[in-house]
């Protein structure tokens, strides 16, 4: 039997989400956790969030995101900023910080970087070089106000969030005189617009209504321009009460130039270089992430506060005395305690394996989608139609890329070379990296929000009497109405499941999927058979959907059949994510034994880890179980199921043990030194 | 007047967590040590604090941090400090848990410094903690500095004020009152109290350029056993029983009646 001496530190998240070697982000994360169990606690526990305008109190935060170093976060190195390249993993560090104790902070801050995004993705260079600059806090010598900015996409009522592609916001032309720039009149009303209160420009997503502008675009609009830029009135949030969030109504003069990413004049019209549903594709694409891990941060710091509870649940009655084992161990002599907390623990491990990883790649994927760009724009390729033929034509290779680079080492070894020129075709590359976060970006953003908001209902309902009052340790039930919102952000959560529908039928992930598969199948780990086997048994589900009609002839794979699509979406995050959790584990144990740190008590983290990735994979491969076995016999009554049946035993008979690891990962919650006090006060 | 400044400042463990001392293989250790959280002793880090405006204020000054403890957990800690204040690192490898000999934390702290390639000895001002969060003893930056020949010493220290013709120092005595010196100059040593700055805000472009001083510092960390011919006969926890009421909202004038009430009983 393994012991789990401490909590995991640093030291054990770094290996697990690697960046062990990123000193910048080891200070990102001591920055922002500085501020979070600092300013935002302190904001919390005096009461800030009871009211929904934005006061000097709750501005409080922008001077500790400014002064921390965070402001200039997304900024590279020439704009102000310290971390060179993508950054998508850093942020992700800084949303998980925050919201470990509230997560309107974590939004507060995201939203600026929210609104320079459309511009950091595809504005022009001027565009960029203005904004960023004007964003960052001023350098020595510099005496200047520091800009916020908002972020408006969403549309009034009764339109809130229906569909990105339906605009609402409007574009015409004002005045264009011979040889000048044209002016533009731009009417956007917004709803639930974070950052509203201070922002000193607007990222607003406009519709043409001119016949000499063509189609959507992006546009910045600022709070100095000609015309009426009014806020707008306080939403009333029930959650995330410290981020400033207004419905705002802007009828504003711009110069074109204003257009984000440029325009170009053809036959007298206007024609923006992009459209609004292709910058927030960009954007989007990776905004998700940090949403996502904000849930699992929740969660994940719900552990401490519930073993403090559960220990100290019966001292101070007449009943036992220190030394007792009821006044030392409290609510932990119950086993139902322990194991309902290796549950919390496990969802909040397998949530932010899936949302790290995701953000790691997505930092490899952002210099290999911009040299995409510009190779596919060299061949001319300039159109989505045309780049998708273009990657079309990628596909064969890219299945040998993803063969080749799950082979043994020996096979690996031996066709090196090819793998190399495989990795060099940026096509390729590309094609395999969109494929796999086609999946994981969409999955963190639905998985990690919408079961990680039922189970911190869970944790709450571990406090006991604390559970239900502003006294709960931890801030939890604020935690928990904020997961509420967080399971919406950025669009419902079917907006993500639609988005699954599409990508997670691409053959690429497909054939990555399998491997996985077979990675978990060479594995003698406990639990990653059971995996295994659900992968699978999802991967046959799938491909009896794609050919099953129902009983009128019609096809069930299809994405208007979202009672087929979007449950096969919900079972596919719970393998990724256990699946996730496995390859982080895997990480610990290679990487532990150099750490010094870890090292110390590397067996017993091991050990605990290893039971918690085992629970995870039986909750994963038993929802999705459950799921899979509804559509499969649901739409296939005569149908031959008999292999996705013994699937299905497959999955059954390899659970065994899964209980045996529950009890022990229990016992080690008994075990585990906790700090005396939070490190935030209630 | 310009000065080169070396803070000599080690890290303690995060007063939130228990602190269970154990027999280790050296003699007493704190139990999980390794994987304790750890900061940089509050005392040293006024020092630091102190010494990082000084040299902002005058020409040519530097300023090196000087500290013994686990590289690993020396590591962790400086992703926090080196945001705060420019400096340049030296790290000592060995233990932190506070069981250690004063007497020879002093040599080796001596020693790294005396090692520092760029020093003029003749420009030291030697700054420290006046007491530490792990043993409070009071007396390594004295050792340290006497075993550099610097004998113009001053502990308690709050103020620290240069003028033309040398240094200003206030040294806090008892009944809140302090001590005015004055001193011609380097060499010289200061243990400080908590000085008169507060902590300064991160400077991660500050963070990015330490680093690059601290990450091969912390590989070429000499190893230090300060435990050695020191013998500590027993530890153990002070037996506290914490009473603790939460009340909101209390009223100023209530909570100084019941201080007053609880100072009288």
């Amino acid at each position: 039997m393994y012991t789990l001496s401490t909590l995991p530190g640093d030291d054990v998240r770094q290996i697990m989400w690697r960046f062990s070697d990123r000193f910048d982000l080891q200070m990102v994360v001591q920055s922002a956790r500085q501020i979070a169990r600092g300013t935002v606690a302190t904001l919390v526990a005096e009461g800030a969030r009871h009211t929904h305008e934005w006061t000097e109190h709750k501005a409080q935060l922008l001077e500790a995101f400014d002064q921390s170093g965070l402001t200039s976060l997304f900024m590279d190195p020439h704009q102000g900023g310290f971390i060179e390249g993508p950054k998508n993993l850093a942020l992700a560090l800084v949303a998980f910080e925050l919201s470990w104790v509230d997560g309107g902070s974590a939004t507060c801050s995201l939203a600026s970087n929210l609104a320079l995004a459309p511009i950091h993705e595809k504005g022009t260079r001027e565009q960029r070089d203005f904004y960023m600059h004007r964003a960052t806090p001023p350098q020595p010598g510099e005496d200047r106000e520091i800009w916020r900015g908002a972020f408006a996409l969403t549309e009034p009522l009764p339109y809130v969030g229906v569909d990105t592609g339906v605009l609402v916001g409007k574009v015409r032309v004002d005045e264009w005189k011979d040889g000048a720039e044209p002016m533009l009149h731009v009417e956007k009303r917004g709803r639930f617009i974070t950052n509203m209160d201070f922002a000193h420009f607007v990222t607003a997503a406009v519709d043409s209504a001119d016949e000499r502008i063509q189609g959507s675009c992006m546009i910045t609009l600022q709070a100095d321009d000609p015309g009426s830029f009014d806020r707008g009135a306080p939403t009333l949030k029930m959650c995330h009460q410290l981020s400033s969030t207004r419905d705002p109504i802007i009828t504003v003069k711009v110069p074109a130039s204003r257009i984000i990413g440029g325009y170009e004049i053809k036959d007298g019209v206007i024609v923006p270089k992009y459209s609004h549903s292709e910058i927030i594709g960009a954007v989007f694409h990776r905004t998700r992430i940090p949403v996502g891990l904000m849930t699992t941060a929740k969660l994940l710091s719900a552990v401490e506060p519930v073993i403090r509870y559960q220990r100290s649940r019966f001292r101070g009655g007449d009943a036992s005395g220190p030394g007792s084992p009821k006044f030392e161990m409290g609510l932990q002599q119950k086993e139902d305690a322990q194991q309902r907390l290796v549950d919390i623990w496990a969802m909040g491990e397998a949530g932010a394996s899936l949302g790290f990883g995701a953000a790691r790649m997505a930092d490899a994927f952002d210099p290999v989608e911009k040299r995409k760009e510009a190779l596919l724009e060299e061949q001319g390729c300039t159109g989505p139609r045309k780049q998708m033929a273009a990657l079309k034509k990628k596909q064969a290779e890219t299945l040998e890329y993803v063969d080749l680079l799950f082979a043994d080492p020996a096979d690996k070894a031996a066709n090196q070379a090819r793998l190399d020129e495989l990795e060099a075709d940026t096509l390729v590359r590309f094609s395999y990296l969109d494929a796999v976060l086609g999946v994981t970006i969409p999955a963190t953003k639905v998985w990690n929000t919408g079961s990680g908001a039922n189970t911190l209902r869970e944790a709450i309902s571990l406090m006991g009497g604390y559970g239900i009052t502003e006294d709960c340790p931890g801030f939890l039930m604020y935690k928990w109405a904020d997961s509420q919102l967080e399971a919406t952000y950025e669009g419902p959560e079917a907006v993500q499941r639609m988005h699954l529908t599409v990508t997670m039928g691409n053959p690429v992930f497909l054939a990555v999927l399998g491997k996985w598969a077979d990675k978990l199948d060479a594995s003698d780990r406990p639990g990653a058979a059971a995996l295994d086997a659900a992968i699978r048994a999802w991967l046959w589900a799938y491909e009896f959907l794609d050919a099953a009609k129902d009983a009128e002839g019609k096809k069930l794979l299809h994405r208007k059949r979202q009672g087929v699509t979007f449950p096969l979406a919900d079972a596919l995050c719970w393998l990724v994510a256990a699946a996730s959790l496995f390859d982080d584990v895997d990480a610990l144990i290679e990487n532990g034994p150099m750490n010094p740190t870890v090292a110390e008590g590397l067996e017993g983290l091991v050990g605990f880890y290893t039971d918690l990735a085992f629970v995870q994979a039986a909750r994963a491969a038993g929802e999705a179980g459950r799921i899979l076995a509804e559509l499969v016999y649901g739409y296939g009554a005569q149908a031959d199921t008999s292999a996705f049946a013994a699937l299905r035993a497959e999955i059954d008979a390899n659970l065994a043990g899964a209980r045996l690891a529950k009890d022990r990962a229990g016992e080690a919650l008994t075990q585990v030194m906790i700090p005396e006090a939070l490190d935030y006060p209630m | 007047m310009s000065y080169h400044i070396v803070v000599c400042g080690s890290i303690v463990p995060d007063p939130l967590q228990t602190l269970t001392p154990m027999d280790g293989p050296q003699g007493p250790a704190l139990k999980n040590e390794m994987m304790l959280p750890a900061v940089l002793d509050p005392w040293a880090g006024h020092a630091l604090f102190e010494a990082a405006n000084l040299a902002r204020k005058l020409p040519d000054c530097k300023v090196w941090l000087v500290s013994l403890g686990p590289k690993a957990k020396l590591q962790q800690v400086m992703m926090a400090v080196a945001q705060k204040a420019p400096f340049q690192f030296v790290a000592v490898d060995g233990p932190a848990s506070g069981f250690t000999d004063s007497f020879a934390v002093a040599e080796s702290l001596a020693q790294a410094i005396e090692n520092i390639a760029d020093l003029d000895k003749g420009k030291l001002l030697l700054f420290g903690g006046w007491q530490s969060a792990s043993r409070g003893s009071g007396s390594t930056i004295q050792m340290v500095a006497e075993r550099l020949g610097i004998v113009d010493q001053f502990q308690g220290v709050d103020k620290l004020t240069v003028t033309d013709d040398g240094i200003e120092v206030l040294e806090r005595v008892d009944g809140g009152a302090w001590l005015a010196s004055k001193v011609e100059g380097a060499p010289a040593a200061f243990g400080w109290a908590t000085g008169e700055l507060p902590e300064p805000p991160n400077n991660p472009q500050v963070g990015m350029m330490n680093m690059k001083s601290i990450m091969p510092a912390l590989q070429q960390a000499k190893p230090a056993q300060p435990g050695t011919g020191f013998k500590v006969q027993g530890v153990s926890v002070p037996q506290v029983v914490r009473e603790t009421r939460i009340v909101k909202d209390m009223p100023v004038d209530d909570i100084a009646r019941e201080l007053v009430d609880w100072i009288k009983a």
